[in-house]
């Protein structure tokens, strides 16, 4: 398509009803937070510093779930060959990562006060450390190649083999620690907390979605700019 | 069969790095020596008591095998680029796989080579017993040094095109590794051990099903990483 | 622009035009931001498999491994080629590399190295010839043995398309020439009279 349709199809017609979806994300978000605030008790040992479950758990189960959405954006990709889909591959991978290091810091700041340590080699953070570091890697790989096709196609490789690995990781760290007789942290949840948890979990999720969209939106009109750039430097239409 | 024709590719290019690496003999040798300097380094990091040495020796062979190794991943894609021998490469007819497999069997060799230097010095250095089950433990290493390459070779196939190189490797490979060097490490750890819970024979397994998976991910993603 | 067998075809423009440009495009080692390109029917984006059985490309670059002898080069090209071993030392012979063929490539001059590239060239045997700047580091006899192997491949009924520096090396075999201004083709031209030019250049 001509740059000025491009231009005009990403700038205008479907913000408005994202804008909305956003409002309804973040609303629905202090609702689920409060809700699962005040309607779950305090828990035996940890007392409130439980209620921070809502934002790390919900936190990491996005963390899991945006490689998937890299994976099925990569793969389409290498499929159809639209820019669209590496865009909106590279879009889930930044917010995977975003969402990765909350759910670290967030291990974090409730380790300290539990165990009294900033960090424990429990299997699910590690895990999780060791996918940020892989998306880090990718966003690294597409900060360093310059030529779009290449950073394309190596950016869906990369997110391929990377989101294949996510469920190995989780894996072999696990079995590691197992080996081990290490402690980990509690895995069962208490019913009491399944309602809060299940509110978070959708709300995150929709917050997510909105996130990878606007990112993908910034993208878009960026790289509108970029065909305009070049349409102008090739001195005619671009077809 | 176009089969034995890929086979047939991909070792006229294993035995073209191969001879031009032993050709060129400064290569080898040099990552060799980086290699035992690594574990030294190793046991002045946590040493001089040999117990703390010898307990962390699995870990210490398999970083300095991975450290130095990712000098040869670079390496195997460098001697294409250098005079342009890449594109002619490319250009050449039958499947991309055979290019990614002929280099991965260059690698492979030059890699487990020169891990059975890196475990006789760190024997050696590290006062290391040698288990009966020396065969086990053989197929530990080759189990490993498969993921090692695989991985290896694929990301150098990219990093060495871009810029910042040196670091984009291991950047990309170290945490993909994970997984490989986890039950690498560990396999290794059980096995000088004496192995006495029995855990090398399931991180062996564990192991094989790591490499087959990566491997299989790897050949068919290559032509894509290749061909742009 | 077009090339059809047995037509040879010269590049010719400043740095930077993007002549090379368009001989990786027909290689198909680049893909095109816009418009397309064809090699004997099939598009370089679409079959590009069948478009590299046809085409030889020649580099800036030699493509050379240097560790390797100048008969290990040819013997990793024709195994990569499923040619048979048996053409290696005809080749060779033909691009006067035969006493040299067992020293390493390392140590060849630029020369001696434009040849040996040359020299894989027969054993691709193609139907579309790119060559980017082939004369640059040839002696005059270099030159006549590239002009030969031109008007040979030339006769098998193969195209030609040669990015050039300047004219007069590839003056005896070029039938037309085209002008490449800021990436657009500026100007065709036949080449009338090959007997007719070389006079010219002599003087100017």
């Amino acid at each position: 398509m001509t740059t000025a349709a491009l231009a005009t199809k990403v700038a205008r017609p479907r913000t408005r009803a994202w804008t909305v979806f956003g409002w309804f994300a973040f609303l629905f978000l202090i609702a689920s937070q409060a809700t699962a605030i005040a309607i779950s008790p305090p828990d035996r040992d940890m007392g409130d510093l439980q209620k921070i479950m809502y934002v790390h758990v919900p936190s990491a189960w996005m963390t899991m779930l945006a490689p998937l959405t890299v994976l099925v954006f990569a793969l389409r990709y290498l499929w159809k060959r639209r820019e669209q889909d590496d865009l909106l591959a590279a879009s889930a991978a930044e917010v995977a990562t975003t969402f990765a290091g909350l759910t670290l810091m967030l291990g974090m700041i409730w380790a300290r006060p539990t165990w009294g340590v900033w960090w424990t080699w429990d299997a699910r953070l590690t895990s999780t450390l060791v996918l940020f570091l892989i998306l880090a890697g990718y966003l690294a790989l597409r900060a360093l190649v310059d030529d779009r096709e290449r950073r394309a196609q190596w950016s869906a490789a990369v997110g391929i083999l990377g989101a294949i690995n996510v469920p190995i990781v989780y894996m072999s760290v696990r079995w590691w620690r197992t080996i081990h007789q290490m402690q980990s942290s509690p895995a069962t949840v208490d019913p009491a907390y399944v309602l809060g948890l299940r509110l978070n979990a959708f709300a995150f999720l929709f917050v997510m979605v909105f996130f990878i969209h606007r990112r993908y939106e910034a993208a878009m009109i960026e790289r509108a700019a970029e065909h305009a750039a070049e349409a102008a430097a090739l001195g005619g239409s671009s077809t | 069969m176009a089969l034995r024709d890929e086979w047939r590719r991909a070792r006229a290019i294993a035995w073209k790095d191969l001879t031009t690496e032993r050709r060129s003999k400064a290569g080898f040798n040099s990552v060799v020596v980086l290699a035992v300097t690594i574990l030294v380094l190793f046991g002045f990091a946590l040493g001089p008591d040999t117990q703390a040495i010898r307990n962390a020796a699995a870990g210490e062979i398999w970083l300095s095998a991975l450290f130095a190794g990712v000098l040869a991943f670079n390496r195997s894609f460098q001697l294409e680029l250098d005079g342009g021998a890449l594109d002619a490469l490319i250009l050449y007819p039958g499947a991309r796989r055979a290019i990614f497999a002929g280099k991965l069997l260059g690698n492979f060799a030059f890699v487990a080579l020169m891990l059975t230097i890196v475990i006789a010095v760190g024997v050696v250095l590290f006062q290391v017993r040698v288990p009966a089950e020396w065969p086990s433990l053989l197929a530990i290493l080759f189990l490993g040094c498969v993921g090692l390459v695989t991985l290896g070779t694929f990301y150098a196939a990219m990093a060495s095109r871009s810029r910042a190189r040196e670091v984009l490797l291991p950047l990309l490979l170290f945490p993909m590794l994970v997984p490989v060097l986890l039950a690498a490490m560990e396999g290794t750890k059980a096995l000088l051990g004496g192995d006495i819970m029995g855990d090398a024979g399931a991180w062996a397994r564990l192991l094989a099903a790591f490499d087959v998976v990566f491997l299989v991910a790897t050949l068919l993603a290559f032509e894509f990483v290749i061909e742009v | 622009m077009q090339a059809s067998p047995g037509e040879v075809v010269g590049l010719l423009g400043a740095n930077g035009t993007g002549k090379s440009t368009l001989l990786r495009v027909l290689a198909t080692l680049l893909r095109p931001q816009a418009g397309s390109a064809r090699v004997c029917g099939h598009d370089v984006v679409r079959a590009p498999g069948e478009v590299r059985s046809l085409v030889g490309y020649l580099a800036h670059a030699p493509g050379l491994y240097d560790d390797l002898t100048a008969r290990e080069n040819l013997l990793f090209a024709a195994s990569m080629l499923e040619r048979d071993q048996r053409e290696i030392d005809p080749v060779l012979e033909r691009v006067g590399l035969l006493e040299a063929a067992s020293e390493p490539v390392r140590g060849f001059s630029s020369g001696m190295q434009r040849r040996l590239s040359i020299g894989r060239l027969l054993l691709v045997r193609p139907r579309l010839l790119l060559l980017d700047e082939p004369y640059s580091n040839l002696d005059a006899g270099g030159v006549a043995l590239m002009n030969g192997l031109i008007t040979g491949w030339v006769n098998d009924g193969a195209a030609a398309v040669i990015v050039l520096h300047e004219l007069a090396p590839a003056a005896e075999v070029l039938d037309r020439t085209v002008t490449i201004v800021q990436g657009r083709i500026a100007a065709s031209e036949r080449v009338p009279d090959r007997a007719a030019i070389l006079p010219v250049l002599a003087t100017g």
